[in-house]
């Protein structure tokens, strides 16, 4: 449970710190990551298999949700006409 | 047992704390699939090993997939070329590399202890997580398989090159021109593997 709290805390500091999209992206997956492990660890202690069915429906979202975001990457890439992907980009887009 | 749990999981804090630290988009995303195959340990060592393998399949995986994919479509051209030589030089391994050898002494580690699963934890099998999953939670089943198709028309629709964007595309990567709208992406996505060795 601390490690998950750890993760999703470090997931939710790179959200704020970074303004790469990528790196948001990235961010979000530990933190998803964090909260699925949350969820395992609880079902784990009961014994009860709901928190992997639990993870199994966050794993999936993560998996939309990173098609959409990096779409959503390649787009605002496409309109602001920068292409070093390492350089801070602000979402003015 | 606990032992595995600790050091999976300060492998996953320090590769986690790493990745986001990083300023180069490739070794931040090396630091992430260590960070994700520690949380897949960690998952193993709780007694779901269903979740583990899934976590690396799909996570560790098809993810990873996607975010090179779209990096090597970010960084087109001679540029982009002469910035993955500098990204590929063997220095940026180093790291991701160590940990991972942890990674892996850990879980010879734990495949060479007799009783494999947690002892303190029940261990939850993969066939009960089957039959909550199609029992319950069908509906829920039902919902998640609807999402991921909006996810898939979604992505694909951002995706698509509209043919007002694609001339100043064109223009960026100094290019010939491309007749049809259809053969954009293909292209995009040649050039994009081109650039990869």
């Amino acid at each position: 449970m601390l490690l998950a709290a750890i993760l999703f805390g470090l997931g939710l500091a790179g959200v704020l710190a970074r303004r790469n999209v990528i790196f948001i992206l990235m961010s979000l997956e530990v933190m998803l990551n964090g909260a699925g492990l949350a969820f395992v660890a609880a079902g784990a202690r009961w014994g009860q298999a709901d928190g992997q069915v639990m993870y199994l429906f966050t794993l999936a979202t993560a998996a939309a949700e990173v098609a959409v975001g990096l779409a959503l990457a390649l787009r605002m890439f496409r309109l602001l006409k920068s292409l070093d992907a390492d350089l801070a980009r602000r979402l003015r887009g | 047992m606990l032992l595995a749990f600790n050091v999976s999981a300060g492998v996953a804090i320090a590769a986690t704390a790493l990745m986001i630290t990083r300023l180069n988009v490739v070794h931040a995303l090396l630091y992430l699939v260590v960070s994700l195959l520690a949380v897949a340990t960690v998952l193993f060592t709780l007694g779901a090993p269903f979740v583990a393998a899934l976590e690396v399949i799909i996570y560790a995986g098809a993810m990873m997939v996607l975010f090179v994919f779209v990096m090597m479509l970010l960084n087109l051209g001679r540029r982009g070329t002469r910035e993955e030589r500098a990204w590929l030089r063997p220095g940026a391994w180093v790291g991701p590399g160590i940990l991972a050898a942890i990674l892996v002494v850990q879980l010879v580690y734990v495949l060479s202890v007799p009783d494999g699963q947690a002892a303190a934890l029940r261990a939850v099998g993969p066939k009960a997580v089957a039959l909550v999953l199609f029992g319950p939670y069908l509906l829920g089943v039902e919902l998640v398989s609807m999402l991921l198709l909006a996810g898939i028309v979604g992505a694909y629709h951002l995706g698509w090159n509209h043919p007002e964007e694609r001339e100043d595309f064109d223009a960026i990567e100094s290019a010939g021109p491309c007749d049809a709208a259809g053969g954009d992406p293909v292209r995009t996505r040649t050039g994009g593997s081109a650039g990869a060795p």
